[in-house]
């Protein structure tokens, strides 16, 4: 509330406009989790009961699974939730430069996640030839986890518009071409993070078709030279909004905001520690 | 205190009312006219779209069942054809569950449950303006069948698989059915998550739970069990869904997919969702019953937690729906027992109804008669109910006209009586004039005498082994007599109900002017005058005893120094706090239906090129939804302050940020 702010202490975990104390946005991002729950759960239930019943011809879910990779994946994950939580941390204390690398580091994980989840159906459905419409493993498999993909890739989105909300100048009166400066923003790291993740999952299936070589790389980087201009373009044009003309709107009273978000990151990763383990690791027990 | 008096959420500044800003984040002001309904946020307002809505597709679902019954009225009848009979019975059931006691139970949490509570508004109310859009995008995604060559949805009200996959249902006319349910889903969930909010944070002071009018308890019940059932439905759909549009094998048998989950996940959210149909009727009969009993309610506590329990039970029973499809012994048992267990809570509620009505002053008004009709068919209902609840006269009795007559005893007898007992009762309140007590209750007799015409009969043609969703009958079967009735009846049931409605439009414009409270009523709903202001209260009540408003209207010359207090601290915080109006949860919704209508209606687009039509209009839908919820976010919840003076008057203030803005 305003008139707290102005007081200049801010009590993170309790809120005297409310008749609990908790916050109404904590309360509904806790809420929605519980729905969520339920989601999910139908869908891994789905998942573990035709587990149980493969009709015959299934391809068994281990010879098609690369755990290497998955536990990466998952590692990545875990880690972008301390970030998060970082992230948070930063905020309730006032302190927005930790708070924006803090952010941006989650982004970045969340990318290489999302990344490692494109490159893994990539080579499910063109090297092992599990799709989505030729086996029920397939089916559950893929719409599990790829449910649990964009529920990522949402929370990316989150944490872009929260990055970018983070630079709204505090004298709108004087700034009146925020609104374009702040679209540009979002659209900048957009373009960057997708023309990115292009670029290396392009590098990565050049160098597994022809291996490591000189001669590869060139011949890659000549044929995505667009890409490669358009990737720095993007991050010139971030590096440059990246620095905030004037004072900032965003503050203190921005924390719960960040932990809104920050609640839905954690629950996204706890359900990928369900579905790794109901989903991969009952595999190799 | 002070603090907890100048309730809202409010971050911004007062001062970026009057900031100069890019032209898509200007908040509309209208107070009337068009654009004030379609950018509202007040839950009152929201309230009225949702009853108004909910009214009108309660007469397409009425008309849908007159043409059903007036297809079985006699033998080897062709009035419809097998086809338009499986549509109409399809609709009837979608439409009256789904876009009329639904959202009418959602019109009353709207329009009452801030005002029991002593809010000004829901703790979100963009979110509950998107709420309704969603809910007008699905309702439209529904009926859209009736106006397109494929027709409308046909595989019943729980879809069973394999009949709504694409094999049997190869057109766009089960694809309306899945996208107009999911929208209603996300509708719902995203309301009553809004709802659980504004009932455990937006209280006033005082307000303990264990003080909350029980029609707000049921409010939060209901509103748990919508968040907690309908993901099964929405998984459920979407499985559906992959299955038709992309060709997945959920429930496609050859390759290892099994109907029978369908059915799990229809009935783990289905069973719920009868009591999510249930409870708010429940709630609202605790409110008249006390009113006109001239007594408060008796085992408050009792009815509270025998209403929680029932929602808690509520998921442990659903397989009761499925004692035919040969899920064990032990299973069957143990449902079969979960759900007798269920009837206890229901029984203590009534006998708690009838403890509050012995030895009460009862004044028969129409809300009293309806709340009365309630008791007495709902009973009946249960009663069959406790019947399907025994696993082997359940197989005599599923899927015949039985469980037909046991779910409308419910439903009707229950739920709608409930709601039009609502409608009677706070009538006063929403448009300061009262229906007049020889055409109500000429109305009420009419549709209790027209229902049990109808449904009584059915129980027996049921026990007769007439099954239901029969399109026609042989003359030999011994169901012409019944069947023959109940046309009679559902006939006489229109009647009536076409009397309630035209009174009540007459009563809008003509009715009887009353003053304010003319029930003498207890909660804090009539303290407020008519039309309720947009504020709601001019100051915030303080609740001293469970029936607020009666210890008011005792404790006067109290409650007035109180209320002079609360005042006071309230304008040294800067006055009212209202929030902004806003077009974007309408385009949030417009763009949701889009999306729906690129993946229900448009063909899939032949060949593999990527810019198809379908995918064209999925995508511009996607772009007018993700940029409405950006532009949504960004112009923030900020809001304005209003002064009211004691006689209600608005006060201008210094900065002019009053309603102009």
């Amino acid at each position: 509330m305003s008139s707290t702010a102005a007081a200049g202490t801010i009590d993170h975990h309790h809120d005297p406009s409310t008749s609990t104390g908790i916050p109404n946005k904590k309360l509904l991002m806790w809420l929605f989790l519980a729905s969520d729950c339920m989601f999910f759960g139908c869908l891994i239930s789905t998942h573990l009961i035709y587990r149980l019943h493969p009709p015959p011809g299934t391809p068994s879910a281990k010879s098609v699974f690369s755990i290497e990779l998955t536990s990466f994946s998952t590692f990545i994950l875990l880690m972008s939730s301390l970030m998060m939580a970082l992230a948070v941390n930063a905020i309730q204390k006032g302190n927005l430069k930790s708070l924006r690398v803090s952010l941006l580091t989650t982004i970045f994980f969340g990318c290489i996640f999302l990344g490692c989840q494109v490159f893994e159906f990539n080579n499910f459905v063109f090297e092992k030839h599990l799709t989505i419409t030729n086996s029920i493993l397939g089916t559950t498999f893929f719409t599990l986890t790829g449910t649990h993909g964009t529920h990522v890739a949402v929370g990316v989105l989150w944490l872009i518009l929260m990055y970018v909300r983070s630079f709204q100048p505090q004298d709108l009166d004087k700034r009146r071409g925020w609104f374009l400066v702040n679209l540009v923003h979002v659209l900048a790291l957009v373009v960057a993070i997708l023309l990115g993740m292009n670029l290396v999952l392009g590098t990565t299936r050049a160098l597994e078709a022809t291996g490591l070589s000189a001669a590869t790389l060139a011949h890659f980087a000549s044929g995505a030279i667009l890409r490669i201009l358009g990737l720095l373009v993007a991050l010139a044009v971030l590096i440059r909004l990246g620095r905030p003309a004037g004072p900032v709107a965003f503050n203190e009273g921005n924390a719960m905001d960040v932990e809104m978000m920050g609640l839905y990151w954690h629950f996204v990763d706890i359900v990928w520690i369900v579905i790794f383990t109901a989903v991969y690791l009952l595999e190799y027990i | 205190m002070a603090d907890a008096l100048a309730k809202s959420d409010f971050i911004g500044k007062e001062e970026h009312a009057t900031a100069i800003k890019p032209f898509v984040l200007w908040r509309p002001t209208a107070k009337t006219g068009l654009m004030s309904w379609l950018t509202t946020v007040d839950h009152k307002r929201i309230g009225f779209l949702y009853g108004i809505s909910a009214l009108f597709f309660f007469l397409v679902g009425g008309v849908e069942a007159l043409m059903i019954r007036l297809q079985l009225m006699v033998p080897n009848n062709n009035f419809l054809s097998a086809q338009q009979y499986n549509e109409m019975f399809t609709m009837h059931a979608t439409t009256m569950i789904f876009l009329a006691i639904m959202p009418l139970s959602a019109a009353f949490f709207n329009f009452i449950m801030p005002l029991q509570i002593g809010a000004r508004d829901v703790a979100f109310p963009r979110l509950n303006a998107f709420s309704f859009w969603v809910f007008l995008a699905g309702a439209i995604i529904l009926n859209l069948g009736w106006f397109m060559h494929d027709g409308a949805p046909n595989g019943g009200w729980f879809g069973y698989t394999p009949l709504t996959t694409r094999t049997f249902s190869p057109n766009h006319a089960i694809d309306l059915w899945v996208m107009g349910l999911q929208l209603l889903g996300v509708a719902s969930i995203a309301a009553s998550l809004n709802f659980v909010i504004t009932i455990i944070n937006l209280r006033a002071p005082g307000m303990t739970m264990m003080r909350l009018p029980v029609f707000t308890w049921m409010t939060l019940v209901t509103a748990f069990l919508i968040v907690l059932a309908f993901p099964a439905i929405t998984i459920a759909l979407v499985e559906l869904m992959m299955d038709r549009l992309f060709g997945t094998n959920f429930f496609e048998v050859s390759n290892g997919g099994m109907p029978i989950l369908w059915t799990h996940l229809f009935w783990v959210f289905g069973h719920p969702e009868v009591y999510i149909l249930i409870l708010p009727a429940m709630g609202i009969i605790s409110e008249i019953l006390p009113t006109f009993s001239r007594k408060p309610l008796f085992g408050y506590p009792i009815v509270v937690f025998s209403g929680a329990c029932i929602g808690f039970l509520g998921f442990g029973v659903w397989s009761h729906h499925m004692f035919t499809t040969g899920l064990g012994t032990v299973a069957t048992a143990a449902f079969a027992l979960t759900t007798m267990a269920i009837a206890v809570p229901t029984g203590v509620k009534i006998f708690n109804w009838i403890g509050t009505l012995w030895g009460g002053h009862l004044q028969m008004r129409t809300p009293m008669m309806f709340a009365l009709g309630f008791i007495w068919l709902f009973m009946f209902g249960g009663f069959s109910g406790i019947m399907h609840a025994a696993a082997p006269a359940d197989a005599q009795q599923h899927n015949s006209y039985f469980v037909v007559a046991h779910f409308h005893y419910v439903l009707i007898g229950g739920s709608l009586f409930g709601l039009l007992a609502g409608i009677h009762y706070w009538f006063p309140l929403m448009f300061g004039r009262k229906v007049s007590e020889f055409w109500g209750k000429l109305s009420f007799w009419i549709i209790f005498v027209g229902f049990n015409v109808t449904f009584f009969p059915m129980h027996f043609l049921g026990l007769n082994g007439m099954p239901r969703r029969t399109f026609t009958y042989d003359y030999n079967m011994g169901w012409n007599g019944g069947n023959y009735l109940a046309t009679i009846g559902a006939f006489i049931l229109g009647v009536g109900v076409m009397i309630y409605f035209v009174v009540m439009i007459y009563t809008y414009f003509k009715g009887e002017k009353v003053a304010l409270d003319p029930w003498d009523a207890r909660t804090l709903e009539w303290s407020l005058p008519n039309p309720v202001p947009e504020y709601n209260f001019r100051v915030i009540p303080t609740v001293h005893a469970r029936d607020g408003w009666w210890y008011e209207k005792h404790h006067k010359e109290e409650v007035a120094q109180e209320q002079k207090e609360h005042a006071q601290a309230e304008e040294a915080h800067g006055g009212i706090h209202m929030p902004f109006q806003s077009i974007y949860p309408l385009f949030a919704g417009i763009g949701i239906l889009i999306g729906a209508i690129g993946i229900a209606v448009i063909d899939a687009d032949p060949g593999p090129n990527l810019v198809g039509k379908k995918l064209a209009t999925c995508l511009v839908g996607f772009v007018v939804f993700l940029s409405s919820v950006y532009l949504w976010s960004l112009e923030g919840n900020e809001g304005y302050h209003l002064h009211i003076d004691a006689d209600g008057h608005e006060i201008p203030d210094d900065h002019g940020a009053s309603a102009k803005h």
